[in-house]
């Protein structure tokens, strides 16, 4: 993957417009052109559009609030509305070559299972979060605040978040699973790729999954 | 009702068919006639058409009004119009009256031409089958070869889908809105009470009651009475009625205590004083039998690998009369086929009628679907 931003460039964190460009960038990075993927929580359908814009990638968004379904639609994006908290059953084994959550899974509360679901629907799995054990993040609990960055952009009280967890916490679980991590991406808060502990040093995390 | 946005006065039009049509369940018409309205304007390309399908006791009135009865405001009025979802600036809109109906569409109130009396209970059985393959007549008719949409809620919906079906090359979009690949054994069971209250009707004469000068009202009213409990939802009824008093005190008599009786006897009452019973008969037979996968096994999905258009499905939360279980069913096999499809969950309490309502957010994603029909 190369940078969003040259190096050398002024060392600004990512503006949330830059951070989807980049998220987007990273995912398509990971997907061959013309295949067919589920995006769980797919906001406004964003995503599958530039996908499809730039690789001919097909396929079809899951989203549960109203107003991103309609945004889907405006968007001109297939959006399927249920709530994946209850799995994702009436889609079938296998059908998809990437279940994606971008974003998103931090914000839901049966991890597991959609985890083992999107492993059953699809051939791959993408997930990316953010990194609550960024040492950013780490010095705002130090100072006795919940962080508040471009990549956790919520205060605790209104927060979509309900489940916080870090690079080192995801490849536990994912072990626990069976689920074997292929790749990992970690970037920080600047766009910038993360190899020393990404735990650490990473805000951003990118994982490219696949059943152990 | 907004005026401004409306098609203004129309009048029904008259499409004649002297060929005969084979139905689906043996037999045929030898000929027939559809009556339908049309809104807005054929483009030169004759790719804005969009046909609207009625549910069960719906018609080609569609929108807009007649002249001469300023009260007879179409059934989705709020829907199509100049500057609404649907829109007539944009798209060329037909309501036509299904076969086998009894508002001007060949149907048992209709002269059967070998008997020179009115088909009554002789008209045969139609399917939506051959709704879907009469509406394409009046198509050729008209001269469009492939609807932009085809757009109906409940028993339309399953004719949108219907037409993605039997006629894949012939619509771009179908949009089907509390719907259902097939009824479910409780949705038979319901029409199955509404027929016996009118095959039980003393008046019902075997279907030839206008022979005997009569109409069946006592059970077409009780037909509609049982429609219009699952139409609604528990909640909205119970918001809409509770246990109101029509009198304010009980009248220990079979008499209307409660404002939900009056309710359900005004609505079975109107029903009856215009709709025809032997439409209503056949109209949920045609109900009952449609199952599109029933020739491949079962498989809903293996039935839809013929489909080509785009899908908006819609389903209502509070709709148990068609749930969206069962939208949902229609999404799955598209998915298995690949096919373009948005589904959409909305809420809104008022049950299966939800469809016929202009709650802000099921408008706004219609807008939004039909905003991006190319035309």
């Amino acid at each position: 993957m190369t940078p969003i931003r040259p190096r050398g460039a002024p060392l600004t964190p990512l503006t949330a417009k830059e951070r989807e460009r980049f998220d987007f960038a990273v995912i398509a990075h990971w997907i061959p052109e013309g295949e067919h993927v589920l995006d769980l929580g797919c906001g406004d359908g964003r995503l599958l559009r530039y996908l499809n814009e730039s690789k001919r990638i097909t396929g079809y968004g899951v989203e549960i609030a109203h107003e991103s379904v309609l945004g889907c639609i405006r968007n001109g994006v297939d959006v399927i509305q249920i709530d994946i908290e209850g799995g994702l059953s009436g889609f079938e084994d296998r059908s998809f070559s990437h279940a994606i959550i971008s974003q998103a899974l931090q914000a839901m509360h049966s991890t597991e299972r959609i985890l083992n679901e999107m492993l059953r629907v699809a051939d791959e799995a993408i997930v990316s979060f953010p990194n609550f054990a960024y040492r950013v993040n780490r010095e705002a609990i130090a100072s006795g605040h919940m962080p508040v960055s471009e990549d956790l952009p919520y205060e605790w009280y209104d927060t979509p978040n309900v489940r916080f967890f870090t690079i080192a916490d995801f490849e536990a679980l994912c072990d626990k699973l069976g689920i074997a991590v292929r790749e990992r991406l970690a970037f920080d808060a600047f766009g910038q790729p993360v190899t020393d502990d990404p735990n650490l040093n990473g805000s951003l995390a990118f994982y490219r999954l696949g059943r152990a | 009702m907004s005026l401004e946005n409306s098609v203004g006065n129309v009048a029904p039009q008259r499409f004649c068919r002297n060929a005969p049509l084979a139905l689906k369940g043996g037999g045929q018409l030898p000929s027939f006639e559809l009556v339908y309205e049309t809104y807005g304007t054929l483009n030169a390309a004759r790719s804005n058409a969009v046909l609207v399908c009625h549910a069960l006791s719906g018609s080609h009135h569609v929108a807009g009004t007649y002249a001469d009865k300023p009260n007879s405001v179409g059934w989705w009025d709020n829907l199509v119009g100049p500057g609404k979802p649907l829109d007539t600036n944009k798209f060329f809109v037909i309501g036509v009256n299904n076969l086998g109906g009894c508002y001007g569409s060949t149907g048992p109130l209709s002269i059967n031409p070998e008997t020179g009396k009115r088909y009554g209970a002789d008209f045969p059985l139609v399917t939506v089958e051959d709704w879907v393959a009469a509406q394409a007549c009046l198509a050729d008719d008209l001269g469009i070869d492939t609807w932009a949409a085809v757009i109906g809620g409940s028993l339309g919906g399953m004719q949108a889908i219907e037409w993605s079906l039997e006629f894949p090359e012939r619509i771009r979009h179908a949009i089907a809105i509390a719907s259902a690949p097939k009824l479910s054994a409780q949705n038979i069971a319901f029409n199955e009470v509404a027929r016996q209250a009118i095959l039980s009707d003393p008046d019902f004469h075997g279907g030839h009651y206008a022979e005997h000068g009569v109409v069946p009202t006592r059970g077409l009213r009780l037909a509609r009475m049982i429609g219009h409990i699952t139409y609604l939802s528990d909640d909205q009824m119970d918001e809409k009625f509770g246990r109101n008093l029509r009198n304010g005190e009980h009248s220990f008599s079979y008499g209307v205590d409660f404002e939900v009786e009056s309710y359900l006897r005004y609505q079975g009452d109107k029903f009856a004083g215009f709709f025809d019973a032997n439409t209503y008969l056949l109209t949920t037979k045609a109900l009952d039998y449609f199952d599109p996968a029933y020739a491949y096994g079962g498989d809903l999905a293996a039935a839809f690998a013929r489909a080509r258009a785009s899908f908006l499905v819609a389903s209502f939360t509070t709709d148990w009369r068609f749930s969206p279980a069962r939208s949902r069913e229609i999404v799955f096999a598209l998915m298995h086929n690949r096919r373009r499809v948005a589904y959409a969950e909305i809420d809104c309490d008022a049950g299966h009628d939800s469809f016929l309502l202009d709650d802000a957010h099921y408008h706004a994603v219609l807008r939004a679907y039909l905003e991006n029909i190319k035309v």
